[in-house]
C-alpha cells in the first residue's frame, strides 16, 4: 500500500487528476465570462468590461460574490433535500471528466466501458434538478423540475441511440480507443472522423445534447419568462453557483463527448519540435470543444424557445425515429461490408 | 478474493428486506420499490454465481431481469396514477372494491 | 483491501434497503433505493461485471427511479398514515418471521460446500455479454422486446384519463 502511494505511477495519476480538475474548474469559470461577452456582442453590448482588462477578472469577482452572499433556505423548504440537491447535481457533472481523454496520455483512467460510464453518470444529474425543484416547496421550481425530468428522459433516448451507429463502426466503448480509431485520413486530406460516416447521428447528437443540458432553445426547465428561473428559483449564493457550475460542466462534457465520438478527439495535424507535439493534441481537443461552446452560446443568443408540446413531439416523433433508422441503415452497411 | 457465500448471504439479506417491505408497507409505490429490492438481491446472486463459475449466462440473465423490472415499473406506475386518480389514495388496503 | 470495499458497499446496500422500509415519505424511500442501487453497482464491479454495473446505473438509477420520483412528484403525495387500519399488528408477526427466513437462508448458505474457485475468471465485457445474448439467448432476447412493447401499450392505456 505504502509502496504504491509513493510510486511514480501514483504520483503521475495524482498529477493528472489535479491538473485536469484544476484546468476544468478554471475553464468553467471562464466559460461564464465567454458566454456573457459573446452574448453581449451578439446583442450589440460591450458585456463585462469593468473588472480587469476586457472584464477578464469578472469570474473571480462573481465567485467571491457568490461566496459572500447570504445563503437563504426558504422556511417551507425541505432542508435536507434542499441542501443535497446542488451536491447531487455537481458531483456527477464533474465525475465524468475522469474518463475523458484530453490528450494521448492525458486521461485519468480509460475504462473499457467509458462511454457508458459517462452516460450513467450524467443520467444521475437529473436528480439534482428534480430534488432541487421539489425540495423548494414552491410552484415555479416544481413545474421546472417536472418539465426538466420529462425532457431529460425523452432526449436521453435519442442521445444514446444516436451514438450506437458510431459504436458499431468503432467496435469499442472505451473513449481512448474511440479516438485512436479515428486517426489518419482518407485520400490524404479528409480526416478519418466519424462525422463523415455518421452525419445524421451527429446532428441528432448535437440537438439532443443541447436539450439534455437544458440550454436554449430547449431550456423549458428554467424559462425565465414563465417560470421566474425554473428549478433554481429559490436558490441563492453558493448553492446557486453549484447549479451553475454543474450546468457548464455538463455543457463541456457533452461537447467533449461530441468531439471524441464525431470529430476525432485530440487527433489533428502534428508538427514542430517535440515539446509542441506533446501539447498539440490537447490544443486540438480544446479547440474542437470551443467550437461547440461557441455554437451553444450563439444558439442561446439567437433562437427563441420551443413550446413544451413542440419539444416533446420533436423528441419522440422526429429524433427518435431518425436515430432508429440511422442504426438500422448503419448496421446493414456494417453487416454487408 | 471474496468467497461466494458472502455474496449469497448479502443477497439473502436484501431479499428478506424486500419481502418484509412488500408485506409490511401499505403504500403501493413502496410495494413496487420493495419488488425492486428483491429483484436486485436476485441479480446479485446471479452475478456472483456467474463470476464464480466463469460463465457469462448469469450476467445475461441479469439483463432480462432489468428488462422485466423496467416493464414492471412502467406498467406499475401507470396503474398507480390511474389508482390515485380514481381513489385519491395509494393505500392498498383502501382499494377494496373488488372484495366481498 | 477488496474485503473492506465489499463490506463497505454491502453495509451501504443493506442500510439503504432498510431505510427504504423505515422512511415514512415514499420519496425518501425512492431516494434511499437509488443509494442501494448504486451500492449494488459497486458490488458488480467487485465481481468484475463492469458492463452490468454501468447498465445498472443507466437503467435503474437513470431511468426507472427517475420515473418513480417523477410520479411521486406528479401526485404530490402526503406522508403515509401510520397503520391506521387492520394490519397494525402485522409487523409484530412479520418482522420475527422475516428474521426467521433470513436465519434459515443464512444458515443454509453458510453450510454450503464452498466450490473451489474457478481459475478462469471472466470479466463481463460488453463483447461477451453481447455474443451470448445474440447466440444462445436470441429467442429470450426477442421475447423481451415483445414484453417491452406490451408494457408500453399497457402503460399508455392505463395512464389514459378516462379509465
Amino acid at each position: 500500500m505504502i509502496e504504491y502511494v509513493t510510486s511514480a505511477d501514483f504520483l503521475l495519476m495524482m498529477a493528472k487528476i489535479v491538473g485536469i480538475f484544476g484546468g476544468v474548474m478554471g475553464a468553467l469559470a471562464y466559460l461564464t465570462w465567454l458566454e456573457r461577452k459573446l452574448m453581449a456582442r451578439v446583442q450589440m453590448r460591450p458585456g463585462p468590461t469593468r473588472v480587469g482588462p476586457f472584464g477578464l477578472l469578472q469570474p473571480i469577482a462573481d465567485g467571491l460574490k457568490f461566496l459572500f452572499k447570504e445563503d437563504v433556505i426558504p422556511t417551507n423548504a425541505n432542508k435536507f433535500l434542499f441542501v443535497l440537491a446542488p451536491i447531487v447535481a455537481l458531483i456527477p457533472a464533474l465525475l465524468s471528466f475522469s474518463v475523458i481523454p484530453f490528450g494521448p496520455r492525458l486521461q485519468v483512467t480509460d475504462l473499457s466501458v467509458g462511454l457508458l460510464f459517462i452516460f450513467a453518470i450524467t443520467s444521475l444529474g437529473v436528480y439534482g434538478i428534480v430534488l432541487g425543484g421539489w425540495a423548494s416547496n414552491s410552484k415555479y421550481p416544481l413545474m421546472g423540475a417536472m418539465r426538466s425530468s420529462a425532457q431529460m428522459i425523452s432526449y436521453e433516448l435519442s442521445l444514446t441511440l444516436s451514438v450506437v451507429g458510431v459504436l458499431m463502426i468503432a467496435n469499442t466503448l472505451s473513449l481512448g480507443e474511440l479516438v485512436t480509431a479515428q486517426q489518419g485520413t482518407w485520400f490524404g486530406f479528409i480526416p478519418r472522423w466519424n462525422i463523415f460516416l455518421q452525419p445524421v447521428a451527429f446532428v441528432i447528437y448535437v440537438v439532443s445534447a443541447i436539450a439534455e443540458t437544458n440550454r436554449l432553445p430547449f431550456d423549458l426547465a428554467e424559462s425565465e419568462q414563465e417560470l421566474v428561473a425554473g428549478w433554481h428559483t429559490e436558490y441563492s449564493s453558493m448553492k446557486f453557483a453549484m447549479f451553475m457550475l454543474a450546468e457548464y460542466a455538463n455543457m463541456v462534457t457533452v461537447s467533449a463527448l461530441a468531439t471524441i465520438l464525431f470529430l476525432g478527439g485530440w487527433t489533428g495535424p502534428m508538427f514542430g519540435p517535440e515539446w509542441l507535439q506533446m501539447v498539440l493534441p490537447t490544443v486540438w481537443f480544446v479547440g474542437k470543444i470551443s467550437v461547440f461552446i461557441f455554437f451553444y452560446v450563439l444558439l442561446r443568443s439567437t433562437f427563441p424557445r420551443f413550446r413544451y408540446d413542440q419539444l416533446m413531439r420533436f423528441s419522440w416523433k422526429v429524433l427518435l425515429p431518425l436515430a432508429l433508422a440511422n442504426i438500422l441503415i448503419t448496421s446493414l452497411i456494417v453487416a454487408l461490408s | 478474493m471474496i468467497p461466494l457465500n458472502w455474496y449469497l448471504i448479502l443477497g439473502a439479506v436484501l431479499f428478506v428486506i424486500g419481502v418484509l417491505g412488500f408485506f409490511l408497507k401499505r403504500n403501493i409505490i413502496a410495494l413496487l420499490l420493495s419488488v425492486e429490492i428483491m429483484l436486485n438481491a436476485v441479480n446479485l446472486t446471479f452475478v456472483a454465481f456467474s463470476s464464480q463459475r466463469g460463465q457469462i449466462s448469469g450476467q445475461v440473465f441479469v439483463f432480462f431481469v432489468l428488462v422485466v423490472a423496467a416493464a414492471e415499473a412502467a406498467v406499475g406506475l401507470a396503474l398507480v396514477i390511474a389508482m390515485y386518480r380514481n381513489r385519491e389514495t395509494l393505500n392498498v388496503d383502501r382499494s377494496n372494491l373488488l372484495k366481498w | 483491501m477488496i474485503e473492506i470495499l465489499f463490506f463497505f458497499f454491502a453495509a451501504l446496500a443493506v442500510g439503504a434497503a432498510i431505510n427504504v422500509l423505515v422512511q415514512k415519505h415514499v420519496l425518501y424511500s425512492a431516494l434511499s433505493l437509488i443509494v442501494m442501487l448504486t451500492a449494488m453497482s459497486a458490488l458488480f464491479i467487485l465481481l468484475q461485471a463492469d458492463f452490468l454495473a454501468v447498465i445498472q446505473v443507466i437503467v435503474y438509477a437513470g431511468a426507472i427511479m427517475v420515473l418513480f420520483v417523477f410520479v411521486i412528484m406528479l401526485l404530490n403525495l402526503p406522508e403515509d398514515e401510520d397503520g391506521a387500519d387492520r394490519l397494525r399488528w402485522l409487523k409484530f408477526l412479520g418482522i420475527p418471521l422475516g428474521l426467521f427466513l433470513l436465519f434459515l437462508a443464512v444458515v443454509t448458505l453458510w453450510n454450503v460446500e464452498r466450490p473451489e474457485v474457478v481459475e478462469a475468471q471472466i470479466s463481463g465485457t460488453p463483447e461477451l455479454i453481447g455474443r451470448s445474448l445474440f447466440t444462445d439467448y436470441l429467442l429470450p432476447f426477442e421475447a423481451t422486446s415483445l414484453l417491452i412493447l406490451i408494457a408500453l401499450m399497457g402503460a399508455v392505456v392505463f395512464a389514459k384519463k378516462d379509465l
